[in-house]
């Protein structure tokens, strides 16, 4: 591996590991509901940048386009259920504060 | 290759202040329309790591398609009066505003690792591949995989008519 | 032909779903000879269907495989499938939503049959998603706001697991050519040691554990199988974390990452934290379904204490355990359903003296609750004693003492579950239960019977059960 791509490697691994901590903070410190989907949307793509970078540095494009569009496939799918999820529970209660609906307990 | 690695710099930075900005704004429809961003960011840097069939996948569904789901979520579920806002711009910085800084605290450390052991990540690469066309990978070597997709689609469609049903 | 228990699934579920009017009655009945199909097909074991070439796999060059584990696996995803299938024929009322249920279920079989069958870690990940997304719609069914809660907590937590496999996969893929068992192993095994493969392979572990509900990842797991449909969690807590979590941890660490001793002492430490953890969480509630979910979180600390053994003992004891595991399991939530059926209720506070009115239930909970605590002659009790023999065999004498205390603790919580429900006063508003319907009774007493028929032959078993592990594990 040349010298080059061994720096761009690690500085896009750098924004990666960044990018992920961005998307962890924001699904553990939020009370709302639709903010923890959008951390986890945020760490969607960490990954998917991830997945990418693996397949430039070993010259597999083919193989990286396969998985990141497979991944984001599933990703809009679970993303609807998620916002299935949460607009039947704004109907029940008409607030997405999770707090209102922490009733069960550990 | 100095210029290459300045762009590249450029947008490295860039997609992890709009990453910092989706977090950090107090408002859930900023938030969207940062994730919006920093999809279409993703896109430009996935197209230049030579992976032009993902880039458009990404930037049409998840810069497009998400975007526009999360918005019509944000509208039907809710308004908030001004001081309400207020109150929530207080406690929200109280809470996220520690973002800015661990982020910046992690990328130094990463640094530092960096120039003490430019060694730390070797890698053993493995042979090229024979074959490089995705449509060829896709529909010929990964047929499995296309088949969970297409249960997965049916899964949310049975899930969109579960969740969204009139009474 | 491995590929039909993908695709025969998949028509099922399209012939279904025709808007004839006939589909709403034979629906549920179709899907349930399809599972009895599937475990049919295993026990009885006929050549003509195990060895004859796969024309459809070589078609779409589908690259699946089976042995001994996969085999135990899809019986105990037949049966398990079967039970929740009958149990909600029972109790879900309205006519479409129980078109919904069986379509769900179906997707959610051909998930689990693929994670067992495949032979690549990225479509691993692919049907991991599949049965996933089918669970966290079936968790959320009746759309009330517990089972909202539980779903929205289950879908953070497997996304995180998620982003961990995948972050893992990517890593693998630096080093290896092709993303299937055989090429990632063989780049293991080539670069023994480098740090970005080790981190990978914890990571990915990581991320299993929060599928199979192990501790410190298991807080998902009390809410999800609580607050689910009593149908939809026999089929969660007797089959899906251990298809998606116990056997793809087994499977990958065998063909894939290859035993050293820190996997080995990750593992024990997982298990034996889970037991712990479980065993003490399950006495402190005081409803029944959330005690059973706790007693998941313990039993799913044996599976992996036996497993990371490392001996064939252990791993067979692991296999066994899952099987009973299933089986045990389900029958107590099939129990369980039958008293919510009838009561409405899951607090264990309000309840009592309900074996006179419901003795069936009564008799096969008392069958199940001895499984699960290890009585014998049940079988419960012979995969627990393979696992201590196979921890004191590998002389870790602190874990044995530790897995015997709590397998006493797990007896005295599961007895509180039998005095509070079904011994006792009947208070006055119960004075009216009956036993619950055929579809609750009678998969109780199928699986009651394969418990004690289980438990009494395992001695004749023993040896056709131990050889074929042993061809497993080479």
């Amino acid at each position: 591996m040349t010298g080059d791509m061994s720096q761009m490697f690690w500085m896009y691994s750098v924004g990666i590991f960044l990018l992920f901590i961005a998307g962890l903070y924001c699904v553990l410190a939020t009370f709302n509901l639709i903010r923890a989907v959008i951390g986890i949307e945020l760490m969607i793509k960490a990954v998917t940048l991830f997945i990418i970078l693996a397949g430039y540095i070993t010259g597999r494009t083919g193989l990286a386009q396969t998985f990141a569009i497979t991944l984001i496939v599933i990703e809009v799918v679970i993303m609807v259920v998620a916002m299935g999820v949460i607009i039947n529970v704004y109907k029940h209660n008409k607030t997405l504060d999770v707090r209102t609906i922490r009733n069960m307990k550990g | 290759m100095n210029n290459d690695m300045v762009l590249n710099s450029v947008l490295v930075v860039t997609l992890v202040i709009a990453a910092v900005y989706t977090v950090m704004t107090p408002r859930l429809i900023h938030s969207a329309i940062g994730l919006a961003i920093a999809s279409a960011i993703l896109a430009i840097i996935i197209f230049k790591l030579a992976s032009s069939l993902a880039a458009v996948f990404e930037l049409s569904v998840c810069a497009g398609l998400i975007s526009a789901i999360f918005i019509s979520t944000i509208s039907l579920t809710g308004r908030i009066t001004p001081e309400e806002l207020t109150e929530r711009q207080k406690e929200h910085f109280r809470k996220f505003g520690v973002l800015p800084v661990i982020v910046i605290l992690v990328f130094v450390t990463l640094t530092i690792i960096h120039h003490i052991n430019p060694n730390l990540l070797t890698l053993n690469l493995p042979a090229p591949p024979a074959e490089n066309n995705v449509n060829i990978i896709l529909w010929g070597s990964r047929f499995l995989d296309l088949f969970g997709q297409i249960v997965v689609l049916l899964a949310g469609a049975f899930g969109v008519v579960t969740f969204f049903r009139e009474k | 032909m491995l590929s039909s228990f993908l695709l025969v699934p998949l028509l099922f579920l399209i012939i279904l779903n025709l808007p004839l009017k006939i589909m709403q009655k034979i629906a549920f009945w179709c899907a349930m000879l399809l599972v009895a199909g599937q475990a049919y097909l295993v026990l009885a074991h006929p050549a003509g269907f195990w060895d004859r070439t796969d024309d459809w796999a070589n078609f779409f060059k589908l690259k699946l495989f089976a042995d001994n584990l996969t085999y135990v696996l899809l019986l105990s995803i037949g049966i398990v499938v079967f039970t929740s299938l009958f149990v909600a024929w029972q109790t879900i009322e309205e006519p479409k939503r129980r078109m919904n249920f069986v379509s769900l279920m179906l997707i959610a079989l051909i998930g689990m049959n693929g994670t067992v069958l495949l032979t690549d870690i990225f479509s691993l990940y692919v049907f991991l998603e599949v049965t996933a997304v089918a669970s966290f719609i079936l968790i959320a069914f009746q759309c009330d706001l517990k089972a909202l809660e539980g779903a929205f907590k289950y879908i953070i937590l497997s996304a995180l697991a998620t982003m961990l496999i995948l972050a893992a996969i990517a890593a693998l893929m630096l080093f290896s050519g092709d993303s299937s068992f055989a090429s990632v192993s063989e780049a293991v095994k080539n670069n023994n040691g480098n740090v970005i493969i080790v981190s990978a392979i914890a990571v990915f572990l990581c991320g299993l554990f929060v599928k199979a509900g192990l501790v410190p990842f298991h807080a998902w797991l009390p809410d999800a199988h609580s607050a689910a449909p009593t149908a939809v969690s026999i089929f969660l807590s007797g089959v899906q974390i251990k298809a998606l979590g116990a056997y793809t941890i087994i499977r990958l660490v065998t063909s894939v990452f290859g035993w050293t001793n820190s996997i080995s002492n990750l593992l024990l430490l997982a298990g034996v934290v889970s037991i712990v953890i479980g065993a003490f969480g399950a006495l402190a509630q005081h409803d029944f379904k959330r005690m059973l979910a706790y007693s998941s979180v313990s039993n799913m600390g044996y599976i992996i204490l036996g497993f990371g053994c490392g001996s064939p003992i252990g791993i067979a004891g692991a296999i066994f355990h899952m099987f009973n595991h299933s089986v045990f399991k389900s029958l107590l939530f099939t129990n369980a359903a039958a008293v919510y059926n009838e009561t409405h209720t899951t607090d264990m506070d309000q309840m009592g003296g309900l074996g006179a009115k419901m003795p069936i239930s009564n008799a096969t909970s008392l069958v199940g609750i001895l499984s699960a605590a290890g009585v014998p002659p049940t079988a419960g009790f012979w995969s627990k004693l393979i696992i201590i023999m196979a921890l004191w065999q590998g002389e870790h004498y602190v874990y044995v003492t530790v897995a015997i205390l709590v397998a006493v603790l797990t007896l005295a919580y599961l007895l509180v579950i039998q005095r509070k429900v079904f011994f006792g006063i009947l208070p006055e508003h119960l004075q009216n239960t009956k036993e619950a319907g055929i579809g609750i009774v009678l998969p109780a007493v199928i699986l009651a019977a394969i418990i004690i028929g289980v438990g009494l032959f395992f001695p004749v078993m023993f040896n056709s059960f131990m050889i074929p592990i042993d061809n497993f594990l080479k």
